[in-house]
């Protein structure tokens, strides 16, 4: 992988990638009719709370992966998901607010889905938190897949359960029903902003797990020098 | 056959331990109780008002104090090394959480039947024409909330600082078990319709097996060495 693509490669598209996004997001979209240009942040918030719910089940991914493979390739892809998770579903909850309040009236509300996205939220930190308060370096590895198997499964209740609950979220626009038109100018920019999220996204991921490598590596020195002496 | 027996002793060894040193269930009655006393003067509930409030109020002492028993559970058994001879015996995990989840739910269930008894008192209201299905949704309720508590405890068992660990991990997995529990008791105390009714505590009874499925066929992992 590094080989036929590697990293340097990797950040220079994501950050071309994203100068198309912010220029197709600002000038090339269409103003909208009734929420005018502060419904511009729509494109990030999006691609970010798309990111950050696809994280989670990378995270679901890798646990059961470590726990039914035992590889630490499976756990570092985990913990990578999670960490650059945690920070796009911030990135969900401050964008969120700044749309809200010229939009509705109010910075946040208790709705189904900001409390589901709020949850993910929570999953994340108790993952993190539990990753860097274990006792025996060991056992963390076990401890924080099962974690993240039974997050994954409140995650999506919390997808199922928010359809019992009353929302004011808009619907989901896109593949909505008939009559959710979006200019199709609209539809290129919210393709293109995700792809340029998520292409940083796996960046970071990649980063995070090539340094976990490098640590066990090191552990793995320090032990065979400490057994030689 | 085999493994049902072992969960059995691992209860009732559980409840007899509790019996000599009194160190879960009491703590716990008196956590559920004193949150009951707190929240009425801070919110100066008339008795009108008892009936919005009391749902909430008695899921978020039970809650709460659930807290404190799964600390316990698994956090007594790491002295002397007791948690290291059960997954080193030649038993099935899965028998150890069936044992300790049992003993988690009469614990919850003793402390339940207090704070609901004090709750009665303090806010004058009386829960007996509701008591059968209240009784029911308790039971659906604590038993999804008990299997994340005993699964979660054994992992937080594990942690510098497991007092902290286990509610982070513990409420936002149990989100779902405490809403539903809470808008179900909502729904009996009110006296809503039958079908109503039948539908909240299914719903209840439903999360909460999913949530007891899952955290039994995950825990042979937390147990492992």
């Amino acid at each position: 992988m590094e080989k036929i693509f590697p990293r340097q490669v990797h950040i220079v598209i994501a950050l071309v990638w994203f100068v198309v996004a912010l220029y197709m997001i600002f000038l090339y979209a269409p103003q909208e009719a009734t929420m005018g240009e502060v419904q511009r942040i729509f494109y990030i918030h999006f691609s970010l709370a798309c990111t950050a719910l696809l994280a989670y089940f990378f995270v679901f991914l890798g646990s059961m992966g470590y726990l039914w493979k035992r590889s630490h390739g499976a756990d570092d892809f985990a913990y990578a998901c999670a960490e650059a998770g945690f920070i796009y579903c911030s990135g969900v909850l401050l964008t969120g607010p700044l749309w809200a309040k010229p939009a509705w009236g109010i910075w946040w509300t208790w709705d189904a889905r900001l409390t589901s996205t709020f949850i993910l939220w929570l999953l994340y930190i108790g993952y993190l938190m539990l990753r860097s308060y274990v006792d025996n370096p060991g056992r963390v590895e076990v401890l924080s897949a099962v974690v993240g198997v039974l997050g994954f499964v409140d995650a999506v209740i919390d997808y199922m359960a928010i359809r019992w609950w009353r929302t004011q979220h808009p619907q989901p626009v896109l593949a909505g029903g008939p009559g959710s038109g979006l200019d199709p100018r609209m539809w290129l920019t919210v393709f293109v902003t995700w792809g340029a999220f998520l292409c940083l996204f796996f960046y970071l991921v990649r980063q995070r797990m090539a340094l976990g490598s490098a640590r066990r590596a090191l552990v793995e020195l320090r032990r065979a020098r400490a057994s030689s002496i | 056959m085999r493994t049902a027996s072992i969960a059995w002793t691992i209860f009732v060894k559980d409840l007899r331990v509790e019996w000599r040193n009194r160190e879960t269930l009491a703590p716990m009655c008196v956590f559920g109780i004193l949150v009951v006393f707190l929240f009425n003067f801070a919110f100066e509930t008339a008795h009108e008002e008892a009936l919005r409030l009391l749902p909430g109020l008695l899921w978020i002492a039970f809650a709460f104090s659930g807290i404190l028993g799964f600390n316990r559970s698994f956090a007594a058994e790491r002295e002397n090394a007791c948690l290291e001879g059960m997954a080193l015996a030649p038993i099935d995990p899965s028998a150890i959480f069936v044992g300790k989840l049992l003993a988690n739910i009469v614990f919850l269930g003793v402390m339940e039947a207090v704070v609901v008894f004090a709750a009665a008192v303090w806010y004058n209201f009386s829960f007996l024409p509701s008591l059968g299905t209240l009784a029911l949704i308790l039971l659906a309720g604590t038993l999804g909330y008990a299997a994340l508590g005993t699964i979660f405890g054994a992992i937080a068992a594990n942690t510098r600082m497991r007092e902290v660990m286990l509610p982070v991990l513990q409420f936002p997995v149990a989100f779902w078990v405490l809403i539903l529990a809470v808008d179900a008791t909502s729904d009996t105390l009110r006296g809503a319709a039958s079908a109503e009714l039948t539908r909240g505590v299914l719903r209840v009874t439903g999360i909460s097996l999913i949530y007891a499925v899952v955290s039994f066929l995950l825990f042979e992992y937390v147990l492992e060495e």
